[in-house]
C-alpha cells in the first residue's frame, strides 16, 4: 500500500466524521495551550524578578551591621547581636582587598527638601560618586555627586524634580534638604519601581553631608562590587575579614552576595512554574482520557471495517498503518493548532501586561506536543491493533 | 483446485462445545459451479468462511492450488485472499463514506496499484456492470441490487481465481437478486470458479453441483 493511499484513505475517514475530529482537535488543543500560557506566565514572573535584581547591580555584595543567629530560647526568631556601628573608614578599608572593584557605602533617612515656597518629604541616600556605577544608575541631564565628599551637592530623583521644579531647570538651583543647603547636580532618569527601591523619588547626597544631617557617624550598608561573578566569594571572604581585624577580631557584620538572594528567587519561581505546569499538565491529561474514550468508541464502531479490510486481502500491518496515520495526523493538528493558541494567548498577555517578560519555555512547549502525540497515537493504536488481530469473520460480524 | 480434508470447527458458546462442522471432505475442481445449501445453522456459512480464509478449522487441512494454507500466518492468508479469493457478502460491507468507484479500488489500493491502472480498471469493470453513472455515488444512495453488483466488483477486481457468495441475494428483492445471480454466473461462464451459498433452493438448483448440509455434516453432493 502506497503512502499517499494511506493518508488519503485516512484523510477520508477524518473528513467522515467531522464532529468527532473536531471535538478531538480541540481537546488536544486546550490542554497544548494551558500548558503553553501557564508555563509562560511562570517563566515570566520569574525572569521579571531576575531582570529586577540584575537591574540592581551585577557581582553586588551587600554589607551590614550586626550578624544575625537563631537562638534556641526563642523559637523561629532573628535575634541580632548588639552591633558595632558600620563607619566610613570601615568601607574605605575594603578598597585594600584585590577582588574589591569599588564601594560604595550608604546612609538612608528621611528629609524634607524644599525649593521656594514648595516642599516634600523624601528618603534621602548618603552616598559617594561610585553609586551611579555599582548600582546602574542612569543621569537624565547634569553630573552626579563628584569624588570627594566636601561638595554640597545634591542628585534628585525624576518625581522629585518635577514636584519642586515643575519644568523649569534645576541643575545649578540651590536646595534646602533638612537644615542644609545643597546645590542640584543631577537629575536621575525615570527607571521607575525596582523591587521597593523607586529611584524616582530620591534625593541622593554626599555621604558625609548625609551623616551630618542624620547626625550619626554610622552606615546603613555598604555596597561592595567584586572585580568579576567568580572573584565574588573571595571578596565576601576579604570583607569579612578586613571588617573583623578593625572590629578587634569580631565577625560582627553580615555579608550577603545578591547572587544568593537571587538564587532564593529564581529557586521558588522555578518551582512555581513547575507547579502550574503541573496543573496544565492535568488538564492535558484529561484531554489525553477524553481522546482514548472517544479513539476506544471509534474504533470499535469501525471494527466491522477493519473485518472488511481484512477479507478483502489488508494485512495487520496495513490496518495499523492506517489507523497510525489517521491518529497521529489528528494529534499533530491538535497539538499544532494547540501550540498557536497558546502563543496567542502569551501574545495577549504581553500585550496586557507589558512589563512582564512572557514567553513559554521551550521545555515546556516540547512536553506539552509531545504528551498530545503520545497520548493521541497510543489510544487509537491499541484498540486498532487489537481488532487488527481478530479473525476476519470475528470482526465482521461485530456489530 | 480446493481440497478439504476432515475439516472440523468448534465454538464455545457459554461453557457448551457447538460442533458447527464435522469432519467435512470436499474437492472443488477450478470452474465448477457450485452451490451449498441448507437450513440455518447447518453450517453452510460456516464453511464458506473457512474456504474463504476468514476463519481457521478447529482440526483438518485445507489445501489451495496444491497449497496447505492453513498453516500460512495471518499476513500469508491476507495476501492469498487478496489475490486469489473474491468474497461477496449478504450485507454487501460497503465502506459508506467512500463512493462506489473507490470500494471497487480498495483492494488494488491495498495491493499497492498505482492509481491510473487502478482508474482504468475500475471503470472498466463498473461499465460493465452497468454502473458507469454512479462510480462517484456513495453506497447510501444506491439501490441494494446496485450495492451488491458495486461489491461484486469489488470481489472481483483482482481477478481472483474462486468468487465466493455468502447468501448474495438474502437482503435483496427477487428482481435484483436474480440480477446479481445471472451476474455472478456470467462470471463463471468466464472461467471463475463459484461457490454460493443459500437456503433458496429455487437459486441453489441452478447450480451444476449442489452441496446440501444438514448439522455440520454434508448430507448429499449431487452433480
Amino acid at each position: 500500500m502506497k503512502l499517499p493511499d494511506i493518508l488519503s484513505f485516512s484523510g477520508k475517514s477524518l473528513m467522515g466524521s467531522r464532529a468527532r475530529t473536531l471535538l478531538m482537535i480541540l481537546a488536544m488543543s486546550i490542554g497544548v495551550a494551558s500548558v503553553v500560557i501557564l508555563t509562560a506566565l511562570g517563566e515570566g514572573a520569574r525572569r521579571y524578578v531576575v531582570d529586577q535584581f540584575s537591574a540592581l547591580g551585577t557581582n553586588l555584595l551587600i554589607v551590614f551591621p550586626g550578624r544575625t543567629e537563631t537562638k534556641g530560647n526563642v523559637p523561629g526568631m532573628l535575634v541580632g547581636e548588639t552591633p558595632r556601628d558600620l563607619t566610613l573608614d570601615d568601607a574605605r578599608a575594603l578598597l585594600k582587598s584585590r577582588y574589591v572593584k569599588r564601594i560604595a557605602p550608604l546612609t538612608v533617612g528621611s528629609g524634607l527638601v524644599s525649593f521656594g515656597r514648595r516642599n516634600r518629604e523624601v528618603p534621602v541616600l548618603g552616598s559617594t560618586s561610585d553609586l551611579l556605577e555599582i548600582r546602574h544608575m542612569k543621569l537624565l541631564t547634569g553630573r552626579f555627586l563628584p569624588q570627594g565628599n566636601a561638595v554640597p551637592v545634591c542628585v534628585l530623583g525624576i518625581k522629585v524634580k518635577e514636584e519642586l521644579f515643575g519644568s523649569a531647570q534645576a541643575v545649578g538651583q540651590w536646595v534646602r534638604i533638612g537644615e542644609r543647603r545643597f546645590r542640584v547636580a543631577g537629575i536621575l532618569a525615570a527607571q521607575g519601581q525596582s523591587l521597593g527601591s523607586d529611584t524616582d523619588e530620591l534625593a541622593i547626597i554626599p555621604v558625609v553631608s548625609a551623616q551630618m544631617l542624620f547626625n550619626t557617624p554610622s552606615l546603613f550598608r555598604i555596597l561592595i562590587e567584586a572585580r568579576s561573578r567568580d572573584e565574588l566569594e573571595l571578596a565576601r571572604k576579604d570583607a569579612l575579614e578586613i571588617l573583623a581585624a578593625r572590629h578587634e577580631g569580631e565577625r560582627d557584620v553580615t555579608v550577603i552576595t545578591q547572587d544568593a538572594v537571587l538564587a532564593t528567587f529564581d529557586a521558588i519561581l522555578r518551582a512555581l512554574t513547575l507547579a502550574v505546569a503541573g496543573i496544565a499538565g492535568i488538564s492535558l491529561g484529561v484531554a489525553g482520557i477524553l481522546i482514548m474514550n472517544v479513539m476506544l468508541i471509534a474504533v470499535s464502531q469501525r471494527t466491522r471495517e477493519i473485518g472488511l479490510l481484512k477479507a478483502i486481502g489488508a494485512s495487520g500491518r496495513q490496518i495499523r498503518n492506517l489507523f497510525f496515520a489517521e491518529a497521529a495526523s489528528l494529534s499533530l493538528a491538535g497539538a499544532i493548532s494547540g501550540w498557536i493558541a497558546g502563543e496567542i494567548g502569551v501574545y495577549i498577555i504581553s500585550g496586557v501586561y507589558p512589563t512582564l517578560p512572557v514567553s513559554a519555555p521551550w521545555w515546556a512547549i516540547g512536553a506539552a506536543i509531545g504528551t498530545a502525540l503520545a497520548t493521541g497515537i497510543l489510544f487509537s493504536l491499541m484498540p486498532a491493533r487489537r481488532a487488527s488481530q481478530l479473525d476476519p469473520v470475528q470482526a465482521l460480524s461485530r456489530r | 483446485m480446493i481440497r478439504l480434508e476432515n475439516i472440523r470447527k468448534k465454538f464455545t458458546v457459554g461453557d457448551q462445545v457447538v460442533a458447527a462442522l464435522k469432519d467435512i471432505s470436499l474437492d472443488v475442481k477450478a470452474g465448477e459451479y457450485l452451490s451449498i445449501m441448507g437450513p440455518s445453522g447447518s453450517g453452510k456459512s460456516t464453511l464458506l468462511n473457512l474456504i474463504g480464509l476468514l476463519d481457521r478449522p478447529t482440526s483438518g487441512t485445507y489445501a489451495f492450488d496444491g497449497m496447505d494454507v492453513t498453516r500460512l500466518s495471518d499476513d500469508e492468508q491476507a495476501a492469498v485472499r487478496r489475490e486469489k479469493i473474491g468474497f461477496v457478502f449478504q450485507f454487501f460491507h460497503l465502506i459508506p463514506r467512500l463512493s462506489a468507484r473507490e470500494n471497487v479500488e480498495l483492494p488494488m489500493m491495498l495491493a499497492g496499484i498505482a492509481g491510473e491502472e487502478r482508474k482504468a480498471r475500475s471503470s472498466r469493470l463498473l461499465s460493465d456492470l452497468g454502473l458507469d453513472e454512479r462510480g462517484q455515488h456513495r453506497p447510501e444512495q444506491l439501490s441494494g441490487g446496485q450495492r451488491q453488483r458495486v461489491a461484486i466488483a469489488r470481489a472481483t477486481v483482482m481477478n481472483p481465481r474462486i468468487l465466493l457468495a455468502d447468501e448474495p441475494t438474502g437482503n435483496l428483492d427477487r428482481v435484483s437478486g436474480m440480477d446479481v445471480i445471472a451476474l455472478l454466473e456470467k462470471l463463471n461462464l468466464e472461467g471463475m470458479t463459484l461457490i454460493l451459498v443459500t437456503h433458496d433452493p429455487e437459486i441453489g438448483k441452478r447450480a451444476n453441483r449442489q452441496v446440501l448440509m444438514l448439522d455440520g455434516e454434508i448430507e448429499s453432493d449431487k452433480t
